[in-house]
């Protein structure tokens, strides 16, 4: 379990790192805190030629709230760092980004491992693409002609499949809305696990009402998913449990485990929501 | 509960229970046993929790374990390993990888030319089916992961290079990846002289007349069980360090093995050399727990490769080899039924025992190990008048079985505890009550099995884990958990475990090699300080404080003054290394008599002194000393020094010299600790997730050396239990590949798993060996998948739903809460 | 075994080829707060380097994907896992093992701890625990017993059924917090 041999840069800064992959091409690979791909490396599941460090570009490690409230988190935060963020970093409109750190792994990992690295990873199971996806994150990415914006929901394109061009870095995730009342909820056999399956809600509540939501699954898809069936219901003055049921109703029925799947999604929507409203 | 030290909680359980030491039984010590030693305090060292000597190193990063150890001009080997289940290699072409920048050779099995490793039972050949267990793969490949050449190079980095480089082609054959597949008609077999792929096939009783007590009986229950197969995991995987000795005319291999005699005969039987020209020398070891108690392939053939290149080689296994291509154990079927009578007593026991045990037969255990250990010890705690039993090994296409921590007895008594419950619904009795009906509390006890019981606390263990359960209100809240629509439940397991098994027993499995006795030798240095080697191997077990409180009781003197030594084939006269708990109980007790025989010859140096007989004397503190007058003493080092430097003054018939040695073995069926399990567990209903919300362990191991050392050996074992009850397991697809190539997929519980565990310590003593001890190392992991189980099963009561099969899933407790 | 081929030389060439990838590159590293230059290919992990280049052994391998945590160290004070680091990513950071905590005469209050709740049997993963005990009790010194388990989760151990562990960090924590107390 040793991983193959490549060549390794490091990049001084994003436009220096950008330029480096555009050079290197397909056998490059940006590597940010390394905690997925230094595994698959080591089993020889990854075997790039060129190793693009990005790790000591500090700008990217940047945590901070907009004047119009947006959340901005630099590609290179890691886990760790936004567990420990103070409430002055991470107001309650983003708790909900704070405390879904604690499924991320372990400590060990969380101070290595970074928010930019598992979106580019695009594990289906990964807390930050859900997180993005449910919140409707914005992630910005640096190529050779500047930056554009990918909305979330168009980033994930498959299973470690994204938008992103190999010569591009993903430099920021930005949280536009605050999501006072949102929660995410996992379900694995042992803690730390890659969920089994996971649900994030975000609720639009006036006063004590829900008006509405977003629900978005994670492990049940190629990528993390919206629930468009459990947002409606929410939208109609539905019950949580209404709201879970439809999840899972809408997942598929057939193939190994998928009624336990349904089950959990269904659990797992119901006790987000819960979580959510009662913050 | 309180915190209070190892020592407070095993005292005050011994007396709370008044299971002390029984009139007459045996006590530690004996004839000139000295009453303290001096330096460590007060009183004797065994039974008291005296800091490990083992940690100082193991704190400070200095342990030396074999990964840790390098040579000049060392270098480093990997293994080319079959793809594929089953089949012929056709094309083995190592010259693209002898290209590879940094390796040094290849080697496959031709290139070599070593002596097979083949492991016997004397059996006739419808019981046994021997097999040989090249040490590279000829031509057949029987698993995924199978060795099929040696690459060396100058570092792990470019091995790995090497073996990418290797081109192999395969005609695959048809794999057979289960039991069913292994002994349906027709099957492909694995080998040719494995009729119906079958190594081991005994039926050792039969009971006349059984048919009719089960066509008699009030009731027969019938359980069904499958576990799953585990790897063992000792954190640190296996390795090797070979290189050739030109001074010693030796090669040196450093490995961790629990079994370092064992390897030795191996390496030279496949290497073609003396015995004495081979030493085996293991360094710390990280964790074994059976799966380093057999003679692996790799380790030989990196000695042949040092061999050949005339170069240090070093092995380390990587986790995925550990995971996929070393040993697994324990997956077994069991269909087992019991007749009951209308009062609850068991009537007799009839079992068809089936063990996958993958390609091979494992050196010097055989395919045997599983299936020999559960047919001959089924019965257990309980009185059974009639008994039958087949106990099988199928051998398939996965990765072989080895001994791991418990053999078999965590699957049998999981069975056997699924029968009383099972039994105890359908009869509307309390299942521990059922229990309690049928536990042997006479002994000894010679059950149907032909086994002799030694004395133990069955029903006191039961009790007293029942009592703490329901003093602390867990029934009360079970119930009120089920008012609420909660599952909560609770769930024992009463067993006994043998303990070091010596020749006799393993002689009754009619093995070739019959590892029962055990060797020590102690000496002591002119200045008095004393060295003991013990043929045991510690890997975790704690040996080094142990067997060294022993020695250090025996002959009184400081826990400081004693080193122990173990696991070097040159210095350790013989053995046969730790396994089956054997360590304490065989060579605890001859440590004991060795230190023993030495004091006998420091008491003849100083009687002659006094020219008074020997045995007018005694040893204290340091110190022979008159019986008739204790205030004449000799101390310790003037007497070695006598026996060392002053030869010509040493009274005829002593000979120089301050050595002794001893050996023990067991020559009747052994000693039995016991202990019950109790275990509350809550189910989640909607998502199927198990907790455990308590853990209560009521053991009996006799006279604990070093109780907290008992203590750690028994939360390691429950631990390893619950691995395997909820956790761990490696399955094979249609196709032979393994499921779990790392931690992602073998899901080794964490600390978040496993639950607080409180001890209870009874303690009846060993009668029948030197230190009172019965042995401690697997009890633990024997009862946990048991109570767990029925803690699980109790909480699925309402459902009219049972589970039988290990690991409990959460999906499998959804499907058995749900439905469907 | 009759057959030796003539006696190898006992090193090899350092040119290993014409791959660029198999190239050395000259690192320094900051261990245990001493500097140390070594010359290895970039693909070497942090704990191969702290190993087998600069012989600090106490650092285990367990699993080199991450999950065992045999090998965790600090970085920056912060635990990490040694084989999910390439040595050449620790350049500029200060690496500490587990050869740092005690002048090897006297332990640590923390190793102390693990001895005296027996929280190590084979001592494998020792030196993984210790290292993650450390990093996290700097950063959560008022850490409750709660928070510990969820840490000591963090690595493997199949010795001690992680109970005497847990109990030894927290046992450490609350001495510490008693000695802060008075002071």
């Amino acid at each position: 379990m040793k991983p193959a041999a490549f060549r390794y840069h490091r990049a001084r800064d994003a436009d220096g790192a950008v330029r480096l992959l555009a050079e290197l091409g397909e056998e490059a690979k940006a590597l940010a805190g390394g905690q997925s791909l230094v595994a698959m490396m080591a089993y020889r599941l990854a075997r790039p030629r060129h190793l693009v460090d990005i790790g000591g570009l500090r700008e990217l490690d940047r945590l901070r709230t907009d004047a119009d409230g947006a959340l901005r988190v630099g590609a290179l935060t890691t886990h760790h760092t936004v567990e420990r963020a103070p409430d002055s970093l991470l107001g309650p409109g983003f708790a909900v980004v704070r405390e879904t750190m604690r499924w991320i792994g372990h400590l060990p990992i969380r101070t290595r491992g970074t928010a930019g690295g598992s979106l580019a990873h695009a594990d289906a199971t990964a807390e930050w693409c859900l997180l993005a996806v449910a919140l409707d994150a914005e992630l910005h990415v640096l190529g050779p002609h500047g930056t554009r914006r990918i909305a979330a929901a168009d980033f994930f394109l498959g299973p470690y499949t994204t938008a992103l061009e190999p010569d591009e870095l993903l430099v920021e995730i930005v949280f536009p809305h605050p999501a006072p009342y949102a929660a995410v909820t996992e379900f694995a056999e042992r803690r730390g696990d890659f969920a089994l399956a996971s649900a994030a809600v975000v609720l639009d509540r006036d006063g004590g009402t829900v008006r509405g939501g977003r629900v978005a699954l994670g492990g049940v898809g190629p990528v993390p998913l919206r629930a468009a069936a459990a947002e409606r219901v929410l939208a109609d003055g539905g019950t949580f449990a209404e709201c879970a049921r439809a999840a899972a109703d809408a997942l598929p029925e057939e193939g190994r485990g998928a009624a336990y799947r349904r089950q959990l999604i269904r659990t797992l929507v119901r006790r987000a929501c819960e979580e959510a409203d009662a913050r | 509960m309180t915190a209070r030290t190892p020592e407070e909680r095993h005292d005050g359980h011994r007396g709370r229970d008044g299971h002390g030491v029984p009139d007459g039984g045996h006590r530690p010590g004996g004839a000139g046993h000295p009453d303290s030693p001096p330096a460590d305090g007060p009183g004797p060292l065994v039974g008291r929790s005296v800091p490990r000597k083992e940690d100082p190193r193991l704190l400070s990063g200095r342990g030396r374990f074999v990964d840790d150890l390098s040579e000049p001009g060392m270098l480093h080997a990997q293994f080319v390993r079959s793809t594929v289940a089953h089949g012929e290699v056709t094309v083995l072409d190592l010259d693209a990888v002898r290209r590879v920048p940094g390796v040094v050779a290849a080697f496959d099995a031709a290139d070599l030319g070593l002596g097979d490793i083949t492991a016997r039972l004397h059996r006739p050949p419808e019981e046994f089916a021997e097999t040989a267990m090249p040490v590279l793969a000829r031509r057949r490949v029987r698993y995924v992961g199978e060795p099929l050449a040696i690459v060396v190079a100058r570092d792990p980095y470019a091995a790995e290079d090497g073996l990418e480089a290797a081109r192999v082609v395969y005609e695959e054959r048809e794999p057979v990846v289960d039991e069913a597949a292994a002994l349906a008609d027709g099957a492909p077999l694995v080998h040719a002289a494995a009729a119906r792929n079958t190594l081991v096939d005994v039926a050792p009783f039969a009971t006349e007349g059984i048919d009719d007590v089960f066509a008699a009986a009030h009731r027969v229950v019938r359980v069904e069980a499958r576990t799953g197969r585990q790897n063992a995991l000792p954190l640190e995987t296996r390795g090797a360090l070979a290189r050739w000795d030109d001074r010693a005319e030796q090669l040196v291999l450093r490995t961790c093995t629990q079994v370092p005699h064992q390897v030795r005969t191996v390496a030279a039987g496949c290497l073609g050399l003396d015995e004495r020209a081979v030493r085996v020398v293991v360094p710390d070891m990280g964790g074994g727990f059976g799966l380093k108690c057999v003679v692996g392939r790799e380790e030989i053939a990196t000695a042949a490769a040092a061999l050949r290149l005339r170069r240090p080689v070093k092995w380390i296994e990587d986790r995925k080899d550990a995971l996929t291509a070393s040993f697994l154990a324990r997956e077994q079927h069991y269909d087992v039924r019991a007749a009951f009578a209308a009062d609850g007593r068991i009537l007799g026991l009839d079992a068809d025992i089936v063990c996958d045990m993958g390609a091979y037969s494992c050196y010097p255990f055989t395919a045997g190990i599983e299936p020999l250990m559960a047919a001959a010890e089924l019965p257990g705690v309980y009185r059974v008048p009639a008994y039958r039993v087949r106990g099988r090994a199928v051998t398939t296409n996965k990765a072989p079985s080895a001994p791991y921590r418990g053999v078999s007895r965590p699957q049998y008594v999981m069975v056997m505890e699924r029968l009383f419950e099972r039994a105890a619904r359908e009869l509307d009795m309390d299942a521990v009550e059922l229990r309690r009906r049928n536990l042997i509390t006479d002994f000894p006890y010679t059950g149907v099995n032909n086994i002799t019981y030694d004395p133990g606390s069955y029903r006191e263990s039961l009790d007293l884990c029942e009592r703490t359960l329901r003093e602390e209100g867990w029934y009360a809240r079970r119930d009120a958990a089920a008012a609420e629509g909660r599952r909560l439940g609770i769930g024992y397991a009463c067993f006994n475990e043998r303990t070091g098994y010596g020749s006799a027993a393993f002689a009754q499995r009619r093995m070739d090699m019959v590892p029962g006795y055990d060797l020590a030798e102690v000496r002591m240095d002119p200045g008095g300080a004393v060295s003991v080697t013990s043929g045991t191997m510690s890997h975790g077990q704690s040996h080094e404080t142990t067997l060294a409180q022993i020695a250090a009781d025996t002959l009184g003197v400081a826990l400081a003054k004693v080193k122990l030594h173990q696991g070097d084939t040159d210095r350790v006269p013989y053995g046969w290394g730790t396994f089956a708990s054997r360590s304490v109980t065989i060579g605890g007790s001859a440590v004991r008599l060795a230190a023993e025989r030495l004091g006998e010859k420091l008491r003849r140096l100083a009687a002659a002194r006094w020219d008074i007989p020997w045995e007018e004397t005694e040893l204290h503190r340091g110190t022979v000393r008159r019986r008739d007058d204790p205030g004449t003493a000799v101390a310790y080092p003037e007497l070695a020094a006598l026996a060392h430097f002053r030869a010509h003054l040493l009274p005829k018939g002593l000979e120089p010299g301050l050595t002794a040695t001893a050996s023990f073995d067991v020559f009747h069926d052994g000693t039995f600790s016991n202990a019950t399990h109790g275990v509350v567990a809550e189910l989640d209903a909607e998502t199927g997730g198990i907790t455990l919300l308590r853990y209560v362990c009521v053991e009996d191991c006799g006279v604990a050396i070093n109780p907290q050392v008992v203590e750690g050996q028994c939360r390691g074992g429950i631990a390893q239990g619950i691995a395997g009850a909820l956790f761990e397991q490696i399955t094979y697809d249609e196709r032979g590949e393994p499921s779990a190539t790392g931690f992602l997929d073998y899901k080794v519980p964490t600390a978040q798993e496993i639950p607080d565990i409180t001890l209870f310590h009874l303690e009846t003593p060993c009668a029948s060996n030197a230190t009172g001890a019965k042995g401690v190392g697997e009890g633990g992991t024997i009862g946990a998948p048991a109570a767990v189980l029925n803690a699980v099963n109790d909480a699925l009561r309402a459902t009219g739903t049972e589970l039988d099969t290990l690991p409990i899933t959460p999906e499998a407790v959804h499907r058995a809460l749900h439905g469907a | 075994m009759s057959d030796h081929p003539p006696d190898l030389p006992l090193t090899e060439p350092a040119d290993a080829g014409t791959d660029p990838a198999l190239e050395r590159q000259l690192l320094v590293l900051d261990v245990n707060g001493a500097a140390h230059e070594v010359l290895c290919e970039p693909r070497r992990t942090l704990v191969d380097v702290l190993r087998h280049d600069l012989g600090l052994t106490g650092t285990h391998v367990g699993c080199e994907h991450g999950v065992c945590g045999a090998c965790t160290v600090l970085l920056d004070g912060r635990p990490v896992r040694a084989c999910l680091l390439f040595a050449v990513q620790a350049e500029g950071a200060a690496v500490r093992t587990v050869e740092s905590l005690s002048d090897g005469r006297e332990l640590s209050d923390l190793q102390q701890a693990f001895a005296d709740h027996h929280a190590l049997q084979c001592g494998f993963c020792t030196p993984g625990f210790l290292m993650l005990a450390e990093g996290f009790l700097a950063e959560r010194p008022d850490a409750g017993r709660t928070e510990i388990r969820e840490l000591v989760a963090a690595n493997l151990c199949r010795c001690t059924g992680y109970q005497p562990i847990v109990d030894a960090i927290h046992g450490c924590a609350t001495a510490r917090r008693a000695v802060r107390r008075e002071n």
